[in-house]
């Protein structure tokens, strides 16, 4: 995606959907969508559930807590599960940052 | 234009982000697709001579209303159409377009614009981003005014064009560079590709023109040679690799120079259909052109997901079982679906024959070497497009 747009996701990112990249229930198909410029993705079960997390208020730090409690899972696993797949879909131009509030 | 197909997977199956349409079977079934190509007006201030839209044009008093769009987008929503692509002639040309935007999204539809840009101020912009516009496809004609504004046949045209681009990243809506190739650009093809990343565009379309309707009355003065074609693959290949993560570039070569045909809206009647202006629900934007099939209108009493799933012309060329020889025996010809119908019609009379982009198409060779003779001629002056059936650039007005 453009210059500039580029994000490192890290526990420390607060990451959203971009205005141009939407999370939605397909009623007709019966599954997740993330629909993009001349792009619909499938998100499978688990990317769902991160993405909803994604409200650029919540940390991926929060996240991870959040679900290594939920499935009582080794917290370091899902902390590099969850941080790939999202580094993954800002490189695609799917996922970027709340800006940081300066006031 | 690009459209939601098999090769524009963005992730390999299995990691989880596969593209929809790439994980779901095809092979048997037409399932409603997942996005429309909506052709509000075939009205346009540029004339083209490559146009994608028929030679014979739909007059504005046969257009849909304001009304008749809106039921037609609540329709497709209903039926589980995901994106909505507002197209034309310059979608823009309808004063009711902000509505149709708004009705889109409140109805759950992604909202692309492929435009021409020449109409939008920056107010009638910034109303579209408002009314949840999603996306803006600009098309270009070439990286400088001299050159684009003579094929656009429109003076002032690439200035206004720059200047839309710029309002679009500045509303944060992200932006596709659709940059329309022939033998009068090709040499800009470095130039239009550095444009786009100045523009700060998300994706550049590198889209060699496709020869039927206006385009193959123009053939002559746009078919680039071989060895142009060579040079433009060497120049996207180096830049994809060099852009990637900043640019995404998609590449389209003209089909005359490919070995095998393309698979032409992902085979007919399979992933895609488009509206016409007057509410006409065709395979392709260029299917009116293959004369003896009757298309089924919105305006019928018959629904939009019937039309698709049983009308006469969206079943004649569907699957394999229409084909002859040598596409029935072909072992390609689930892979290709035979190429492109329209072409096949526009170059051997018969839509049921194969594409002669085929090498297999006893057409082929015959057709490739004219195509040859006319890439290496002399002729280099416009037909434009326009409602009077087109009109020959002035002489001494193109560039050879």
């Amino acid at each position: 995606m453009a210059a500039g747009r580029n994000i490192s996701v890290s526990e420390a990112s607060r990451p959203k959907l971009p205005r141009h990249a939407r999370l939605k229930f397909d009623e007709t198909r019966q599954v997740w969508v993330i629909l993009a410029p001349e792009r619909v993705l499938a998100p499978d079960a688990i990317a769902v559930e991160v993405l909803q997390l994604c409200d650029g208020e919540r940390s991926v730090a929060d996240m991870v807590d959040h679900l290594a409690a939920k499935y009582a899972a080794e917290r370091k696993a899902i902390a590099a599960d969850v941080i790939a797949m999202l580094q993954d879909l800002a490189d695609k131009g799917f996922l970027t940052e709340a800006r940081e509030r300066t006031s | 234009m690009s459209i939601l197909d098999d090769g524009k997977a963005t992730a390999p199956p299995g990691d989880g982000l596969a593209a929809l349409e790439s994980r779901r079977s095809t092979a048997e079934t037409f399932g409603i697709p997942l996005a429309v190509l909506a052709e509000v007006t075939h009205r346009c201030p540029l004339q083209c001579p490559y146009c994608s839209n028929p030679v014979e044009l739909d007059r504005a008093g046969a257009e849909l209303t304001t009304e008749e769009w809106k039921k037609v987008l609540s329709e497709l929503a209903e039926i589980g159409v995901l994106q909505i692509h507002f197209s034309g002639g310059e979608p823009t040309a309808r004063k009711d377009l902000v509505e149709l935007v708004r009705h889109a999204s409140d109805v759950g539809l992604y909202s692309n614009l492929i435009t021409s840009a020449v109409l939008l101020t920056r107010e009638k912009l910034a109303a579209l981003a408002d009314a949840g516009l999603s996306h803006v496809q600009i098309s270009f004609q070439g990286n400088e005014g001299v050159a684009a504004d003579r094929v656009a046949g429109f003076k002032g045209a690439h200035a206004r064009k720059i200047e839309v681009a710029k309002w679009t990243r500045e509303l944060d809506l992200p932006l596709t560079v659709n940059a329309v190739m022939h033998r009068q650009n090709l040499h800009q093809l470095p130039d239009i590709i550095q444009m786009a990343v100045d523009l700060d565009a998300d994706r550049l379309e590198v889209a060699n023109v496709q020869y039927y309707g206006w385009a193959l009355k123009n053939r002559a003065a746009l078919m680039p040679t071989f060895e142009q074609l060579e040079e433009t693959s060497r120049i996207v290949g180096e830049a994809q690799a060099r852009l990637k993560g900043t640019l995404a570039i998609d590449y389209v070569i003209p089909d005359y120079y490919a070995l095998r045909p393309k698979k032409c809206m992902g085979g007919w009647g399979r992933q895609f259909f488009n509206i016409s202006p007057a509410g006409k629900i065709l395979p392709c934007h260029a299917a009116e052109s293959i004369t003896g099939l009757e298309f089924e209108s919105v305006r019928s009493n018959h629904s939009i997901a019937w039309i698709w799933q049983n009308s006469e012309a969206f079943n004649r060329y569907r699957g394999t079982g229409w084909m002859k020889e040598p596409c029935k025996s072909c072992e390609f010809r689930e892979i290709d679906f035979g190429g492109c119908r329209c072409q096949a019609f526009a170059l051997t009379g018969d839509a049921g024959n194969t594409d002669p982009a085929c090498t297999l198409s006893p057409l082929h060779e015959q057709i490739f070497k004219l195509a040859e003779q006319e890439a290496a001629g002399n002729n280099n002056r416009f037909i434009y497009r326009n409602f009077a059936g087109g009109t020959p650039e002035a002489e001494g007005g193109h560039g050879g």
